[in-house]
């Protein structure tokens, strides 16, 4: 097969960076919303018929929304195969926990309504918080984590070494800037899921979803700006020694990343990058005003672009780096030198090209057919179908 | 034995990965299902169709749950347990697990919800589109997934990169096409077809034996055992396909199913039964039918079988082999640039095939280029994987694959030519055949899993180097925390699915009386089975 060589490596690993972007963004403006929905269940439902109105909100496309970081997680793996290895081998226990969290939330959905007793439905609410609440934590506490390195070594086999036990490794992660991160991701979807509810239920939910949507965006918007000068004036970045070959050979011992001078100096050489901030504080001082006197669609569409916004500033501010390592700086993986190979990027760029449109499409099918409002009467009235 | 990191992932997996099979061949074959009966509801418009798919739909919708659930898992864990794995082969070991996402699983997911929401919202067909997507996603799947299992099996298409240290892609359309990803494929989706199949029958058997539910009961069970006859055949007959295919590819795991110790004047004989002896290297009491095996294995009476003991020397020959292709790995790493060098390539070229061989001496010895004679015989035998459970794995799954044969086709001929009548005890005998095919297909993961040891991918990478950097500890967190997880999901799940089935099809029975009622004189005098 010569047709591969039609893209360069350089030009193919971009696009797998960004391809990677756009999926974990799809995720997090999706199941994003599933999360945040979740983890307000216990706060927004009074009663047991608000909080299965609450539910069935995002009954018919949680399972769907989840597949962007199942989808996700399989574009990492057949395009950064390292990425993979050493990210979740190296965020073990972080990883069994965000797990533990994927594993409740299905079957607390599909269980909690084949019982009556309280006990049982409680337990499943409690269930959905957690599987809502701390996977959203946790995703912020990680990136939080990659800004300021984190500390793993490749043998010359390019095997990785993550010092210290599972519960080291997970306290390790819980660094002060690490944990806004984590306040600002948890945040950042509460405001979603509330966006979502107020477009989906009527009040009282909906006038609850304002109020809590409106202090989650205070957040966010506070803890996302903390954290650009905490980064400005605060944290190292990395860099490249030297400049690197973009299409040189995949093993990251091959090229030198040093530690030091700032991430933000990305803004200097890159300008236009501004954009995602921008988008950022957009959103959010336009999220807040829609949840105060805005329709019942307003707040989910800028609440997506902020999401847009602070999720890809990460990314273009980090470029080409992607996760870097702070004890041992040459082993960082970078967009030059993690990649697969050409072909198997060629061969996923086709099949995306193909198969994400089409997913676009079908999903934006599924979600015209479910359009409207969920009411107390819908989940009361056809009992065996509604969650 | 004391179990080292290595036994603990692999411990892990097992038990995560037979978990979670535990439900997806159900899954495949209930959804198949379940279309097949919203079609003839949308053909012949006769409302007990569509509570049949609403009833047996529930059912699938409480084990779909559990499977999305435990199948995440087995993804992450690559990364989690396996680590060096996922650096080494995931440029091509990734690529179907990301198409499987990307072509399947999103469709299948996106669609499941619309076929519990979308009866009110949507029309006949349209529902009936939703229903065969997520049937067809949920096929798509399965080969996707079988495709990168089938690689790891006999991997074609690759090649190992020094300068990357790992194997990279060099034909797609071989690792599609590799036959063993194929024959598995559709022996593993007919296994699930078996499995749903025998579990409508048994559960519309125990309706009909109770006298309840009976006209969702009798056209379910004449579905199941029309289906299941399909099933059961093409699992056995692609069983087979895939036998021969071990006979090609992968002839250790062969010799181990049959505890064939020496290569036979062909063709070889098939042992009926034995005792595997792994010390004494023979099998005891052993009865032989003459020919069969070598039928299977070669399709000829002229070809022999090899034995584990002569594949054994040609391992060794390999490790041999390897060494020479290790070396030069090994200064093509000291010196970049000796990559360059024809000498150096060659001497990596013509050994190539043999690489992952030379791995095996890492257990051993740090250099495998000074290895010892001693350590070199090691490593062969190394390659011969624990005979006994493969060799009784093999022989209950293929019995009870004869098993589900005869008793589809006994079902099939009196639901089709005796006027749907079945004696009592054939309805008993469905009753307690529905956890048969579930010990089955945990046999068949064996047989094709572990069977497959010393190796994650056969003849390149050993297990023992695929795990990741852990502690002991860290490995036991989570193992015992997936057991407590998983056995609570059990327990719920069982329980959930108990319930649903003794209460019943609960949508649409109304409706379904009335319109029998009104359609009374139309409605053929059939009586009802059971007797």
């Amino acid at each position: 097969m010569i047709l591969h060589e039609l893209f360069s490596l350089e030009f193919l690993r971009v696009l797998w960076w960004a391809l990677m972007g756009v999926m974990l963004i799809a995720f997090a403006l999706t199941d994003g919303f599933d999360m945040g929905v979740g983890a307000l269940l216990p706060f927004l439902g009074r009663t047991d018929t608000e909080r299965r109105v609450i539910i069935n909100t995002v009954g018919p496309v949680w399972e769907g929304n989840q597949v962007w970081f199942i989808l996700g997680g399989g574009a990492i793996f057949a395009a950064w195969p390292l990425l993979y290895a050493v990210s979740f081998s190296g965020f073990y226990l972080a990883m069994f926990l965000i797990l533990s969290a994927l594993i409740v939330r299905p079957v607390a959905f599909k269980y909690r309504s084949k019982r009556p007793g309280r006990m049982w439905r409680s337990s499943w609410d409690w269930a959905l918080f957690y599987g809502g609440a701390v996977p959203a934590l946790l995703f912020g506490v990680a990136v939080g984590n990659i800004l300021l390195g984190v500390p793993f070594r490749l043998t010359p086999d390019l095997l990785s070494i993550y010092d210290g036990n599972a519960l080291q490794k997970l306290t390790g992660l819980l660094r002060p800037f690490a944990l806004l991160a984590g306040v600002v991701s948890l945040s950042m979807l509460v405001m979603h899921g509330s966006a979502w509810l107020i477009l989906k239920t009527e009040d009282p939910i909906a006038r609850r979803a304002r109020r809590t949507g409106t202090v989650a965006a205070m957040i966010a918007g506070a803890g996302y700006a903390l954290a650009g000068l905490w980064l400005a004036f605060g944290i190292e970045g990395f860099h490249f020694a030297s400049a690197p070959d973009p299409n040189g050979h995949s093993n990251p011992l091959l090229s030198e990343v040093v530690h030091g001078g700032s991430w933000l100096s990305a803004y200097a050489a890159r300008p236009w990058i501004v954009v995602a901030p921008v988008l950022g504080f957009l959103g959010i001082a336009m999220v807040l005003r829609a949840f105060r006197s805005g329709g019942d669609r307003s707040p989910l569409a800028w609440s997506k672009m902020a999401i847009f916004g602070m999720v890809s500033s990460v990314g273009l501010t980090m470029f080409p780096i992607i996760l870097p390592s702070n004890t041992d700086p040459r082993s960082s993986l970078t967009v030059w030198d993690a990649s697969s190979s050409q072909l198997t990027l060629f061969v996923m760029m086709f099949a995306s090209a193909i198969f994400l449109p089409l997913i676009l499409f079908y999903t934006a099918w599924v979600y015209r057919v479910l359009w409207g409002k969920v009411t107390e009467e819908d989940v009361t009235d056809s009992d065996s179908h509604a969650y | 034995m004391e179990l080292d990191i290595v036994d603990l992932s692999r411990l892990q997996f097992a038990l995560t990965a037979l978990f979670h099979f535990l439900f997806v061949p159900l899954t495949l074959g209930l959804s198949v299902i379940v279309a097949i009966m919203e079609t003839v509801y949308v053909m012949t418009n006769r409302p007990i169709w569509r509570q049949m798919t609403k009833f047996w739909g529930n059912l699938f919708g409480i084990n779909f749950a559990i499977g999305v659930a435990t199948g995440v898992t087995m993804e992450f864990q690559f990364g989690m347990n396996w680590s060096y794995y996922s650096h080494y082969v995931g440029d091509i070991f990734g690529a179907p697990l990301a198409l499987e996402g990307l072509m399947a699983f999103f469709m299948e997911a996106t669609f499941v919800g619309l076929f519990f929401f979308g009866w009110d919202r949507l029309s006949k067909p349209a529902h009936l589109m939703v229903t065969w997507l997520v049937a067809i996603a949920t096929n798509f799947s399965a080969l996707w997934i079988l495709i990168a299992n089938g690689w790891m099996q006999h991997p074609v298409g690759a090649v190992f990169n020094p300068m990357t240290m790992r194997m990279e892609m060099t034909s797609f359309y071989e690792v599609i096409v590799n036959p063993v990803a194929q024959a598995k494929f559709v022996h593993t989706v007919s296994a699930g077809y078996v499995m749903g199949s025998v579990f409508v029958l048994g559960i519309s058997a125990w309706y009909l034996l109770k006298g309840r539910h009976i006209g969702l009961a009798r056209r379910s069970l004449t579905v199941a055992a029309s289906f299941g006859l399909a099933g059961a055949l093409s699992v056995v007959v692609l069983g087979d396909e895939s036998g021969y295919d071990a006979g090609e590819n992968q002839q250790m795991k062969m010799a181990a199913i049959e505890a064939m110790w020496n290569t036979e004047p062909a063709p070889a004989s098939f042992t009926l039964f034995g005792i595997p002896d792994q010390e004494a290297r023979e099998t005891k009491y052993a009865v032989h039918i003459p020919w069969v095996m070598g039928l299977i294995g070669t399709r000829s009476l002229t070809e022999p079988i090899a034995g584990i003991n002569q594949l054994e020397a040609q391992a060794e020959l390999r490790v041999r082999r390897g060494i020479i292709a290790y070396d030069a790995v090994m200064k093509i790493r000291e010196t970049p640039q000796a990559i360059g060098d024809p000498a150096i390539r060659a001497q990596f070229d013509d050994n190539a095939d043999d690489f992952g061989h030379a791995l095996l001496l890492l257990r051993y010895t740090d250099d495998p280029r000074n290895a010892t004679d001693a350590q070199i015989a090691q490593a062969a035998e190394d390659t011969i994987p624990h005979v006994w459970p493969i060799f009784w794995a093999f022989r209950i799954m293929a019995g009870l694959g004869f098993a589900f044969i005869l008793t589809m086709a006994f079902f099939f001929w009196r639901s089709s030519f005796c006027g749907q009548t079945y004696p009592r005890w054939s309805l008993w005998l469905a009753v307690v055949m529905i956890p048969t095919p579930w010990i089955a297909v945990e046999m068949g993961w064996i047989v094709a899993e572990y069977g497959r040891q010393p190796w994650t991918v056969d003849g390149v990478l050993p297990t023992a180097l695929s795990v990741s950097h852990l502690t002991i500890s860290d490995v036991l967190l989570t193992l015992a925390g997936f057991t407590i997880f998983y056995s609570i999901l059990f327990v719920i799940e069982m329980a959930l699915m108990l319930k649903a089935i003794r209460k019943g099809p609960t949508d649409d029975v109304e409706l379904t009386e009335d319109w029998e009622v009104a359609h009374a004189r139309r409605l053929s005098p059939k009586q009802t089975p059971a007797e």
